[in-house]
């Protein structure tokens, strides 16, 4: 039977634990209302990139530009996000769940990664893959400059035919207490279908169209990173706060029920003093009648 | 009666910048500045470093662009460009820090062609930015 100090020690340590979580939880919604402001801003660009790349696409011969030309070599590489901390629920765990299904749906021995967050690389550090390479501790200062890094290194990696198709999984963010894992092909581009009845404009191009692709392309490349890791980093903190959320309940519960234990604890000791007292003033009276 | 007027945005991976109905629109296209009136033809360039401005009245905006596309279709005008910023955004002396860098790389003898580039670009966009930052606070 734990002692009344121990219960209150326990108390205490609980409640401090619980205004840990508040406070995170209380952080990760300011952070997660930005963040989820930062895509909405995205949105314009983004949108009037892939028109722009699917009206090109019709006027142009795509598979003369190497970033949309299929390769058959079937080599995969694969780029993994996860964020750099945890106490974030099942939000890293589902995602090295769905990269470790996906490698083993690929051919092993082509196969390549890349890191972005510090919960991937120490998973993949202890394994036998290869990490071709990784980035870490961005994501608090996340810019379109981070996205720029990464697309490039990729684009590289695809150029120089180490790999022939590059893949994203990473946490969408769906909702503040629903995220998403997707999967998603990189590279080479498969621009967006340009509907049957949509009007295609002919335009008069600067230089022309084929140099226009290509300096759109890489430019889309790097929006779609950039999305990814806003998506990735705004589904973070709704996990993050909702775990939080939850723990700081858990604690609340836990303290309730520490406190009646105490009471009951501290009823019983009043009860055995009583029993105490009153049966040494029976004994008294007794001796005394005697 | 009201001039004719063209829908004008302009929007860079952070942000939409600018969305708003205005006269006219310059822009640094790849072979020159052009302008852009209502009735334009469809035209789809790329852009340099530099200044775009637009015209609502007599009232004029510039901002410093650089790494984009300009788009013209019927009586839109889409700007998308990795950068862009008004005159009051721009730090002077950074850029001016800027351009010493890229005037010092440019005239090193490194034949390496990326570093030359890279210093070029780097030049061209101070210079923007400093044109821009010499136009004094929008409004």
């Amino acid at each position: 039977m734990a002692t009344l100090r121990d219960i209150r020690r326990r108390i205490r340590a609980v409640q401090s634990t619980q205004k840990i979580t508040r406070a995170m939880k209380l952080v990760a919604a300011a952070k997660l209302r930005r963040a989820q402001e930062r895509i909405l801003e995205a949105r314009p660009y983004a949108h009037k990139m892939s028109d722009l790349l699917g009206n090109l696409a019709l006027r142009t011969a795509p598979e003369r530009h190497p970033l949309l030309a299929r390769r058959e070599g079937g080599r995969r590489q694969i780029v993994i996000i996860t964020a750099d901390k945890g106490l974030c629920g099942a939000f890293n765990t589902n995602v090295i769940r769905r990269s470790l299904e996906f490698i083993r749906q690929s051919e092993e021995a082509s196969l390549t990664l890349v890191v972005v967050g510090r919960k991937a690389r120490d998973h993949y550090r202890r394994r036998s893959w290869t990490v071709k390479s990784e980035m870490l501790g961005f994501f608090d200062r996340l810019a379109y400059s981070h996205a720029a890094e990464l697309s490039t290194r990729l684009i590289q990696d695809y150029l120089t035919e180490e790999t022939d198709e590059i893949h994203l999984i990473y946490n969408e963010f769906r909702s503040v207490s629903v995220q998403r894992v997707v999967r998603e092909q990189l590279l080479p581009i498969t621009p967006a279908a340009v509907p049957a009845d949509a009007a295609v404009v002919d335009y008069l191009y600067e230089p022309s169209a084929d140099a226009i692709l290509a300096a759109l392309l890489p430019r889309h490349v790097t929006i779609q990173a950039y999305r990814a890791l806003m998506e990735s980093l705004a589904a973070e903190y709704g996990a993050r706060m909702t775990a939080m959320e939850a723990a700081t309940k858990n604690a609340s519960e836990m303290i309730d029920l520490l406190t009646i234990q105490y009471n009951k604890a501290r009823q019983e000791r009043i009860t055995k003093e009583l029993l105490d007292i009153v049966g040494g003033a029976e004994a008294l009276r007794q001796s005394a009648e005697a | 009666m009201a001039e004719p007027r063209v829908r004008f945005e302009l929007a860079t991976p952070n942000r939409l910048v600018v969305s708003e109905d205005v006269e006219e629109v310059v822009a640094p296209g790849l072979q020159g500045y052009f302008g852009v009136l209502p009735g334009h033809v469809p035209f789809l360039t790329s852009l340099q470093s530099g200044e775009v401005s637009y015209r609502i009245g007599r009232t004029e905006q510039y901002l410093a662009v650089s790494g984009g596309f300009a788009e013209v279709q019927g009586d839109r005008v889409t700007i998308l460009a990795e950068r862009a910023e008004r005159p009051e955004e721009i730090d002077r002396e950074r850029a001016l820090r800027a351009r010493q860098r890229a005037e010092r790389r440019l005239q090193g003898k490194t034949q390496e062609e990326i570093d030359y580039t890279r210093a070029l670009t780097a030049f061209s966009r101070a210079l923007a930015r400093l044109q821009v930052a010499g136009r004094g606070p929008s409004r």
